[in-house]
């Protein structure tokens, strides 16, 4: 079993599922090993926001065109935007990816047996709201995502995919 | 001061029939009575996105025009939203604030600093293109047309109060028809 997260392999498994636009707002544990690659990457539209509740709003309204796109925030942005999740993503039912960093999640230890209560609590909040989600923590990980974001958008619904630890670069 | 339901008259005068037009609440259910369309989007359920729905749009379909009808209570909680909005310069959003001064869907009380938030200066300060502010239906009816043919993002304060009421109807603006409707509709862009 892999022991480490490779960066481009993501991006590269992100890309398989058809996103063009990743919608960010900056993220200490995916900073490096994917916005930054992101950011320089040819084949992907990165659009900056001030705060991430703005991504739910032009995620949703790009996905009325067909365009596929994904959201790169921390933990702590998915808890500030809870409303903007609950009212166009679940309600709604809008085709939102989500690829959120668990800054300080302890690597190997499951999300919610860390000890950092932000990040212990993100899987139970998603259950009671009904989004799926997945841990993407070692590269043997990395083979759900393309499916992950492909269902969202054939069935028009959220996903949440959990980084749990830094992604190296390459 | 402006009536926004005369404002809103005129602007439905002078765009086509193809047009998508984003709303939010009070203004939404003026505008989907005075412009009912399958192409008006209307923003509910997270107050301020109004504006990101827009810029999605606007980005979705860069070859057409996207007009917004904001709220300045709307504004307020997302005024990220001007700069995210200016960064990434879209030609063809024009952004309309209707100032009221009031969270007017939530009980008509004030908006924090009424009368003195200055939106258009901020806009203006946070790099959209074209920035206006206008308090009476005359400029407006003089200026509408260059407003809406200039190269954006264009952002334009109005100077408003209520009109005459109009239906709301909260069940329709949350339901999934409404925004099936729009899909249904935008299918083919």
């Amino acid at each position: 079993m892999s022991d480490h997260l490779t960066g481009s392999l993501i991006i590269k498994a992100v890309k398989e599922s058809g996103i063009k636009t990743v919608l960010t707002v900056p993220d200490k544990t995916t900073a490096e090993g994917l916005l930054r690659p992101i950011s320089v990457d040819p084949d992907l539209r990165q659009i900056s926001t001030c705060k991430e509740d703005e991504t739910i709003g032009i995620s949703a309204a790009l996905s009325y065109s067909g365009q596929r796109s994904l959201i790169l925030i921390q933990y702590t942005g998915l808890l500030y935007s809870m409303n903007a999740i609950r009212a166009v993503a679940v309600d709604y039912q809008s085709p939102i990816c989500f690829m959120v960093g668990l800054l300080g999640k302890e690597p190997g230890v499951l999300p919610t047996e860390s000890k950092r209560n932000g990040v212990r609590i993100i899987q139970p909040i998603l259950d009671v709201m009904g989004i799926a989600h997945h841990i993407i923590e070692t590269d043997d990980d990395i083979e759900k995502i393309t499916p992950a974001i492909n269902n969202a958008y054939d069935t028009s619904r959220p996903v949440a995919m959990l980084i749990g630890r830094p992604p190296l670069a390459s | 001061m402006i009536k926004r339901d005369e404002c809103l008259k005129l602007l439905a005068s002078k765009i086509a029939d193809d047009e998508i037009v984003v709303a939010a609440y009070t203004t939404a259910f003026e505008w989907i009575a005075i412009r009912p369309s399958p192409l008006n989007f209307i923003s509910s359920g997270a107050m301020g996105l109004t504006s990101s729905h827009a810029l999605g749009f606007a980005l979705a379909w860069p070859d057409r025009r996207i007009i917004l009808l904001d709220g300045d209570g709307s504004l307020l909680m997302n005024l990220g939203c001007l700069v995210t909005t200016a960064n990434t310069a879209p030609k063809n959003l024009i952004h309309l604030v209707f100032e009221n001064g009031t969270y007017e869907a939530n009980g008509g009380h004030p908006i924090p600093g009424q009368d003195n938030v200055d939106f258009s200066g901020m806009a203006h300060s946070a790099g959209y293109k074209n920035c206006h502010k206008i308090s009476d239906i005359k400029t407006f009816e003089e200026s509408v047309g260059s407003i809406l043919q200039a190269e954006g993002p264009t952002f334009v304060t109005l100077k408003c109060e209520t009109g005459k009421n109009y239906p709301q109807d909260y069940r329709y603006m949350h339901s999934a028809k409404i925004r099936e409707e729009f899909a249904e509709a935008v299918k083919n862009f």
